[in-house]
C-alpha cells in the first residue's frame, strides 16, 4: 500500500504559461507526493511537455506559483530545479556513447579529490546504486554503445538518482522500448516508488500508466481535465477525460458491444 | 552494512571476477556488492586468458595501438637490411630528437581531436611562436626565460581565440583555424622582417632544447629506473585500493608482465642511447617529450578536465545537460593545443638552428595530425590515447629518418608519407565501423 504524506513534496498551483499567441498552460495544479507516481497523461499539444518543462526550469511559468515541501519557490534555470531535487530524464537520453557506465552515471558530478577524479570510489557507488535498483548490467566499465536500448534507459534513469533526487521526472521512459525492456523500465519506476521518490511518468501507453501509476493527471488543451485515481477508475473514463467527451470512438464501441452482448 | 563486512572478510580471490558466477546464492538479494552477469566476458586467469581476451578485442575492431606498433617494427626491419646504420646509436638519438618538437605538437592536435574538432594553425603557430621568441630574445634583448615563456603564452592565447571564435561566435573550428593558418604565418613573416632568419645564439634555452645531451650514463638509467618503478608503484598502489573497496582488480601477473615490458623498453632505449660507439647519452629534448606525454595523459584520463573533454567530444548535447560549461571546454581544448604548438615551434628552431620566415610551413601541419591519427586517435572524436602522439611520430620520423640513410629524395618521403596518413585513417575508420557491428562505438 502506499503511504502519502501530508505535504506533497512538489505542488503547481495555477501554473500558467503563454508562447507568444498560444496559452500552452492555463491555471494548471498537479501535486507530487512522496513515494507516489503520478502518470501525466493527454493528447498531443495537450501541455505535458510543457509542464515538464516548467518543473524542470526550461521554460520559467508566467503565472501562478511552486510550491516545493509547502513553501513557495521560483524555478527560473534548470539548476534551480536540479538544487530542489528534481531530476529529469529526457526522452533522448543524453548519454555519451564513448564513455563507460560509471563515467555516464557521474558526468557533470564526478567524484574527486581537488582535480582528480576518484575512480574507485565512483565505482563503488555506481554498483551499489545499480544493485539496489535491482538493475543487471553486464559491467560497469564497458562503454555505453555496447549496451541494449533498455539498459541504455535504465542507465540514464540511474544517472538522475546520483543526486538523490526528490522528484524524478520521466519523459515517455517505454517509447522505444522492446516488451522485456519496457517491463524492466516499469519495475524500476516501482522500485523508485518504493524508496519514497516522487515520480511523474509521461506516457501516450494507457497500459503502462495503469501498471504502475497511483493517480492519472490528465491535460486537456492545456487546462487540467481530472486528476483520477487509478484503481477506481476504469480505462474508458480516462479515455474520456483525454479526448474530452464522452462520445468518442472507444465509448461507442464499447456501447456497440455490450448492446450485441444483451441481445443474445 | 552487515553484509559488506561479511563481503569484505571473503578471501580476496572473490574481487577477481570469474569465481563470482558459480556463488549466486552468496550474499542473497541484499549483497552490495552483486555478482558479475552471466553474459559478461571475463577474462580467464594466466597467459591464456590474455590470448583469448586478446582475439576477442581485435575480432571486435579494437585494434589500438597494434597497427602502429607492427609498423613500427616492419619500419626497423626493411630500413636495417637496407642499411644498417638505422638501428645505430646516432640514428636512434636523431629519431628520438626529431620526434620531439613534432610529438609535442601532436599532444595538442590530440587534445583537438578527442573534441572531434580540427586544428589546422598548429604549424602557423609554431612558427610565429619561435618568430616571436627570436625577435624578443635576440633583437630586443629580452633574457632567455622571459622571452621563451612569452612565445609559449602567445601560443597559449592565440589558440584560445580560435576556440572563442569557435565555441561562442560558431564558425567551424575548420574555417577558424584554416584563417590562423594564414593569418599567424603572415605575422610570423611581418616579425622576421627583412633579413628572413634569426640564429639561434649560443648556450641559449632554445638551442639546448634538442641539442644537450645529459653525457652521464646515469641519467639515462635513471630515468629509466625511476619511470619504470613509478609505473610499477602506480599499478600496485591502484590494485591495492580496489582490492580494499572490493571491486576486480588486476591479477598480480598482470601487474608483472605489464612492468617487465616497460621496463625491457625503457632500459633498451635508456642503452642504446647510453652504451654504443659514438652514443651521447640521453637527449634533453626527449626528456621534456615524455614529461610532457606523462602530464597530458594524466590530464586526459585522471582529471575531471580530462573526463569533461571526452565527453564534449562524445556527446557535445549529453554534456551541456550534464552541467558541463562546453564552451569553456573547447576554448581550453584549443588553448592547449595552440600552447604546445608554440613549444614545439621551439624545439624545431633548435634543431634548425634558428627561427625562419617560413619555419612550420611545408609539411609540419600534415605530419602533427598525421602523427596524432596514425598513433590510433579517432578523426571523429572522443576515442584517442595522448600516447599516440609518440607512436604515430616514431613511425614518421622513422621512415623519414630511414629514408635520408638510403638518400631518397623528399618528393619519395612525401609520398610515401601521405601513403601512411591513408593506411592509418583507412584503420581507424574500417575498425570504427567493425566496432559499431560488434556494438563497441
Amino acid at each position: 500500500m502506499i503511504h502519502v504524506s501530508a505535504t506533497p513534496v512538489l505542488a503547481l498551483r495555477g501554473v500558467s504559461k503563454r508562447f507568444g499567441a498560444v496559452q500552452a498552460l492555463t491555471d494548471v495544479d498537479l501535486e507530487i507526493h512522496a513515494g507516489e507516481v503520478v502518470a501525466l497523461v493527454g493528447d498531443n499539444g495537450a501541455g505535458k511537455s510543457t509542464l515538464v518543462k516548467t518543473i524542470s526550469g526550461v521554460h520559467p511559468i508566467d503565472e501562478g506559483g511552486i510550491e516545493w515541501e509547502g513553501r513557495p519557490v521560483r524555478i527560473g534555470r534548470p539548476q534551480d530545479a536540479q538544487h530542489l531535487g528534481v531530476a529529469t530524464v529526457y526522452q533522448d537520453l543524453a548519454l555519451c556513447d564513448n564513455l563507460d557506465v560509471v563515467a555516464n552515471l557521474f558526468l557533470g558530478n564526478e567524484l574527486r579529490q581537488v582535480q582528480v577524479l576518484d575512480e574507485i570510489g565512483m565505482e563503488k557507488r555506481a554498483k551499489e546504486l545499480l544493485h539496489t535498483l535491482s538493475i543487471r548490467i553486464p559491467s560497469v566499465r564497458i562503454p555505453v554503445a555496447s549496451l541494449s536500448g533498455g539498459q541504455r534507459q535504465v542507465v540514464a534513469i540511474a544517472r538522475a538518482l546520483i543526486g538523490d533526487p526528490k522528484v524524478v521526472i520521466l519523459d515517455e521512459p517505454t517509447a522505444a522500448l522492446g516488451v522485456e525492456q519496457t517491463a524492466q523500465v516499469l519495475d524500476l519506476v516501482e522500485r523508485l516508488r518504493e524508496r519514497g521518490h516522487g515520480v511523474i511518468l509521461i506516457s501516450h501507453n494507457m497500459e503502462d500508466v495503469r501498471a504502475v501509476a497511483d493517480r492519472v493527471a490528465v491535460l486537456r488543451l492545456g487546462r487540467n481535465n481530472g486528476v483520477f485515481s487509478v484503481r477506481d477508475t476504469s480505462h474508458e473514463e480516462i479515455i474520456a477525460a483525454i479526448t474530452g467527451a464522452t462520445d468518442n470512438a472507444v465509448t461507442r464501441r464499447k456501447a456497440r458491444t455490450l448492446t450485441k452482448e444483451d441481445a443474445r | 552494512m552487515s553484509d559488506l563486512a561479511k563481503n569484505s572478510a571473503q578471501p580476496q580471490e572473490t574481487a577477481t571476477a570469474v569465481k563470482d558466477p558459480a556463488d549466486p546464492a552468496a550474499g542473497g538479494s541484499a549483497a552490495p556488492i552483486p555478482a558479475v552477469d552471466p553474459r559478461l566476458l571475463v577474462r580467464e586467469q594466466g597467459l591464456k586468458g590474455y590470448g583469448t581476451e586478446f582475439v576477442r578485442k581485435i575480432r571486435g575492431g579494437e585494434l589500438g595501438s597494434l597497427p602502429v606498433v607492427v609498423g613500427l617494427i616492419v619500419i626497423a626491419i626493411i630500413f636495417q637490411a637496407k642499411n644498417d646504420s638505422f638501428l645505430s646509436a646516432s640514428s636512434l638519438a636523431n629519431i628520438a630528437v626529431f620526434t620531439s618538437g613534432l610529438g609535442i605538437m601532436a599532444v595538442g592536435i590530440v587534445f583537438v581531436l578527442l573534441l572531434g574538432e580540427i586544428d589546422l594553425s598548429v604549424g602557423s603557430v609554431a612558427g610565429l611562436g619561435a618568430a616571436i621568441w627570436a625577435v624578443l630574445s635576440v633583437n630586443h634583448g629580452w633574457s632567455d626565460w622571459t622571452a621563451v615563456l612569452f612565445a609559449v603564452v602567445c601560443g597559449l592565447v592565440i589558440g584560445a581565440l580560435h576556440g572563442v571564435f569557435f565555441a561562442k561566435v560558431g564558425v567551424p573550428a575548420f574555417v577558424v583555424t584554416l584563417a590562423g593558418f594564414l593569418g599567424w604565418s603572415g605575422l610570423q613573416i611581418w616579425l622576421m622582417g627583412s633579413e628572413g632568419s634569426i640564429n639561434t645564439p649560443e648556450g641559449s634555452i632554445v638551442e639546448n632544447l634538442t641539442s644537450h645531451y645529459f653525457a652521464d650514463k646515469a641519467v639515462g638509467y635513471g630515468v629509466a629506473l625511476v619511470a619504470v618503478l613509478a609505473y610499477a608503484a602506480s599499478l600496485l598502489w591502484e590494485t591495492r585500493r580496489r582490492r580494499a573497496a572490493d571491486l576486480p582488480s588486476r591479477p598480480i601477473s598482470e601487474i608483472v608482465l605489464r612492468t617487465a615490458v616497460v621496463a625491457v623498453i625503457s632500459f633498451v632505449v635508456a642503452y642504446e642511447l647510453n652504451e654504443p660507439e659514438g652514443a651521447r647519452g640521453l637527449p634533453l629534448a626527449l626528456v621534456l617529450f615524455l614529461a610532457v606525454l606523462v602530464i597530458a595523459d594524466f590530464v586526459a584520463r585522471r582529471t575531471t578536465f580530462g573526463r569533461k573533454v571526452f565527453a564534449v567530444g562524445g556527446n557535445a548535447e549529453a554534456a551541456r545537460r550534464a552541467g558541463i560549461n562546453v564552451d569553456l571546454i573547447r576554448i581550453a581544448v584549443f588553448g592547449i593545443s595552440g600552447m604546445l604548438a608554440a613549444f614545439g615551434g621551439l624545439f624545431i628552431a633548435s634543431t634548425a638552428g634558428g627561427a625562419t620566415k617560413n619555419l612550420g610551413s611545408g609539411n609540419t601541419l600534415m605530419l602533427v595530425i598525421a602523427a596524432a591519427v596514425i598513433g590510433g586517435t579517432s578523426l571523429f572524436g572522443g576515442r584517442g590515447k595522448v600516447w599516440s602522439a609518440l607512436l604515430g611520430m616514431l613511425v614518421l620520423q622513422s621512415i623519414q629518418q630511414g629514408l635520408n640513410l638510403l638518400g631518397m629524395a623528399s618528393e619519395i618521403q612525401y609520398m610515401i608519407t601521405g601513403a601512411v596518413l591513408l593506411a592509418a585513417v583507412v584503420i581507424d575508420s574500417v575498425s570504427r565501423r567493425t566496432q559499431k557491428t560488434a556494438g563497441r562505438a
